[in-house]
């Protein structure tokens, strides 16, 4: 493993309610609770998990795109959370996002061309030659052509426009790429092509990845390691291998029992959950996960349990290992 | 097992556009017996959705029209029915759940004064003999607190909880077909595997044909018994599961299986079928899979292939590969 390029200790999101004419406060959402991880040089961290368990509001906070409650973002050394705007704009050169929505995160108007050559204004890299060579290049080494670059968005299906917007995110040279659901809004055959180009990339420009996405087996394939989110937190965080073999924390095996096999013949133990997910405006007290788990105990009812490290060395946060 | 409920003999359903004209469904066979669910698998713009919409006699017509082929009901041709005989047969006979629940309730009005609403047009029942099937079925999809939730509105209720209602709503009715349209692609795993149990223990106990519309083959390997596979608007291959998981035959289904990641399997890189689906109408001979095939031959591209069927007439396959058998 590399050394660590992105630390994120206790990071935390509540966005108030607001009620009555005035805006008041009336409770909070905790949509990230308390989530800390590292990712290391040329590594993916993936995060997995389901609506509203606040995977992509700690993307974004990563960029402070969502400007966090509390903790701390340490990207290359520098801690993101305490910089000006000025120097956060020179640090957003090195950090990209790709989006899941192909349609919405490209601008209708601009042709192919401005669109990947905008993050090389902003950040004033090259003359304008220059610019419009490195995005013939860049349409190409996304599997596109470089006749493209004079088309409009409209014009292109959505593989395509997903194309365009990872080849957008490679325009500044980035070190660290976050992935929202890259590729969830895909077709199935489609969606192998995206995550190959990825894969590619990943190698060509020794990329590191953060990759949030709700598809088990997406997230299984493409991580090295893979977090698993529950109500702002994480539950469980393993070598993508070892989580998927053996998880450990019930919600996670929940969660992969949960995933349709594509085999008729699999005659894989099924964990039904029963309920919905709780509500992040009042989640439940000691472990969040409680009240739906079919193992627990008193104690999980009163204290929370810790992400720590378990036995085996990867980290879960369940009474049941500690 | 018995005759078709359900029976689609070479339906053709056009787009007529400024454009000209678009061939979304494109002379489509299939049927559905009594008690059997039958997976639709396709991927977005193969017609999956035209052809449900087709069935129910809900086309946005103009610009869609059915221009050929039949679509049977047991034994009646509904191909071309009246609105007002479509009206008796939609919900009683044949119901549809859809994908994004919210869209399909009505956000104005309570859970409770929608399923009663729809009871008594299909059903000869009073107000309260209505309500009564309301809260069963309501209880029977497994929700709680079943009389407090018709008090409801659809907003108060979770993505699950509503295509539950949407379920509870469709089989209130007693349908003897249930078409059902990407029904857990808006839903989280945990809860799409629960509805997925819902939806097989509806299927058992009341014998219901369920037409499964899905583009997720996880969900058709755990949930149907056979399957049609949708290209362009044409099938091309037909099958029972095990045939088609174990050995599939066409190239794209190939293809599409092998695009998959598995969880059991983790490989270096995805197999992945090259290109992308083509508009409707826009190949206009031969095999319209031909420009993303490893496997085409000059025959593909002038001469279109038909359905060919094996010797036992359990698997169809589109395609020249398969024609000396």
């Amino acid at each position: 493993m590399g050394e660590p390029l992105l630390t994120v200790e206790n990071l935390k999101k509540h966005f108030p309610i607001e009620s009555g004419i005035f805006g008041r406060a009336a409770g909070h959402i905790k949509a990230v609770d308390g989530v800390s991880f590292t990712v290391h040089e040329g590594e993916t961290l993936g995060l997995v998990g389901e609506s509203g368990c606040g995977k992509s509001t700690t993307g974004r906070m990563i960029l402070r795109l969502i400007e966090p409650t509390d903790g701390r973002i340490v990207f290359a050394g520098k801690e993101m959370t305490k910089l000006p705007k000025r120097e956060l704009r020179e640090i957003r050169k090195d950090i990209q996002m790709i989006f899941q929505d192909p349609f919405a995160s490209l601008n209708p108007r601009h042709t192919v061309e401005r669109i990947i050559e905008e993050p090389m204004i902003v950040h004033k890299l090259g003359g304008k030659k220059e610019r419009k060579r490195r995005v013939k290049e860049l349409l190409e080494v996304v599997g596109l052509d470089s006749y493209h670059a004079k088309r409009y968005p409209h014009q292109f299906s959505g593989g395509q426009r997903q194309r365009i917007g990872i080849a957008r995110a490679l325009a500044v040279n980035p070190k660290l790429i976050i992935a929202d659901e890259p590729v969830s809004a895909l077709d199935v055959s489609v969606q192998s092509q995206v995550l190959n180009l990825l894969s590619d990339l990943q190698e060509q420009f020794s990329l590191t990845f953060l990759f949030i996405a709700h598809d088990l087996s997406v997230v299984h394939h493409f991580s090295d390691r893979v977090g698993v989110m529950y109500l702002g937190q994480i539950v469980e965080l393993a070598a993508s291998d070892q989580l998927y073999d053996d998880p450990k924390h019930p919600y996670t095996q929940a969660l992969l029992s949960a995933v349709p096999v594509p085999d008729p013949d699999s005659e894989k133990e099924k964990m039904i959950l029963s309920g919905d997910v709780p509500s992040p405006a009042d989640p439940p007290k000691g472990c969040v996960f409680h009240n739906r788990c079919p193992m627990a105990m008193d104690k999980c009812k009163a204290v929370k349990p810790k992400l720590a490290a378990i036995d085996d060395g990867r980290l879960a946060a369940c009474h049941l290992y500690h | 097992m018995s005759k078709p409920v359900l029976d689609v003999q070479g339906l053709k359903t056009y787009f007529f556009t400024d454009d000209g004209k678009v061939p979304a469904v494109d002379g489509v066979d299939f049927y559905v017996k009594e008690g059997e669910i039958l997976g639709v698998v396709g991927e977005s713009g193969c017609g999956k959705s035209v052809t449900s919409l087709s069935i129910m006699g809900l086309l946005p017509s103009p610009p869609g029209k059915i221009i050929g082929g039949h679509i049977y009901y047991k034994d009646d041709d509904i191909t071309y029915a009246s609105e007002a005989k479509m009206r008796k047969i939609r919900g009683n006979e044949i119901a549809m759940i859809f994908q994004e629940p919210m869209t399909s309730l009505n956000p104005v009005f309570t859970i409770g004064s929608q399923m009663i609403e729809a009871i008594r047009i299909h059903k000869k029942y009073s107000k309260k003999q209505a309500a009564e099937r309301a809260v069963e079925w309501l209880k029977l999809v497994g929700l709680p607190r079943a009389e407090s939730l018709m008090d409801n509105y659809p907003h108060q209720l979770s993505g699950g909880m509503r295509q539950r209602v949407m379920i509870a709503m469709a089989m209130s009715c007693d349908p003897k077909v249930l078409i059902a349209d990407e029904p857990t692609t808006a839903l989280d795993v945990t809860i799409q595997a629960q509805i997925i149990e819902l939806m097989l223990k509806l299927n058992r106990e009341t014998k219901t044909a369920i037409m499964m519309i899905t583009h997720d083959l996880g969900v058709v390997a755990q949930m149907c018994h056979r399957i049609v596979v949708m290209y362009a608007g044409k099938i091309v291959e037909e099958g029972f599961i095990r045939d088609i998981f174990k050995n599939p035959k066409h190239p794209y289904t190939q293809g599409l299986i092998r695009s998959v990641p598995d969880m059991r399997n983790r490989k270096e890189r995805l197999y992945s079928i090259k290109g992308s689906v083509p508009k409707p109408g826009t190949i206009k001979t031969g095999c319209l899979f031909a420009p993303r095939c490893e496997y085409v031959t000059r025959r593909c591209t002038e001469e279109e292939p038909h359905l060919i069927k094996d010797h036992d007439n359990k698997h169809s396959v589109r395609c020249w590969l398969y024609q000396e058998q």
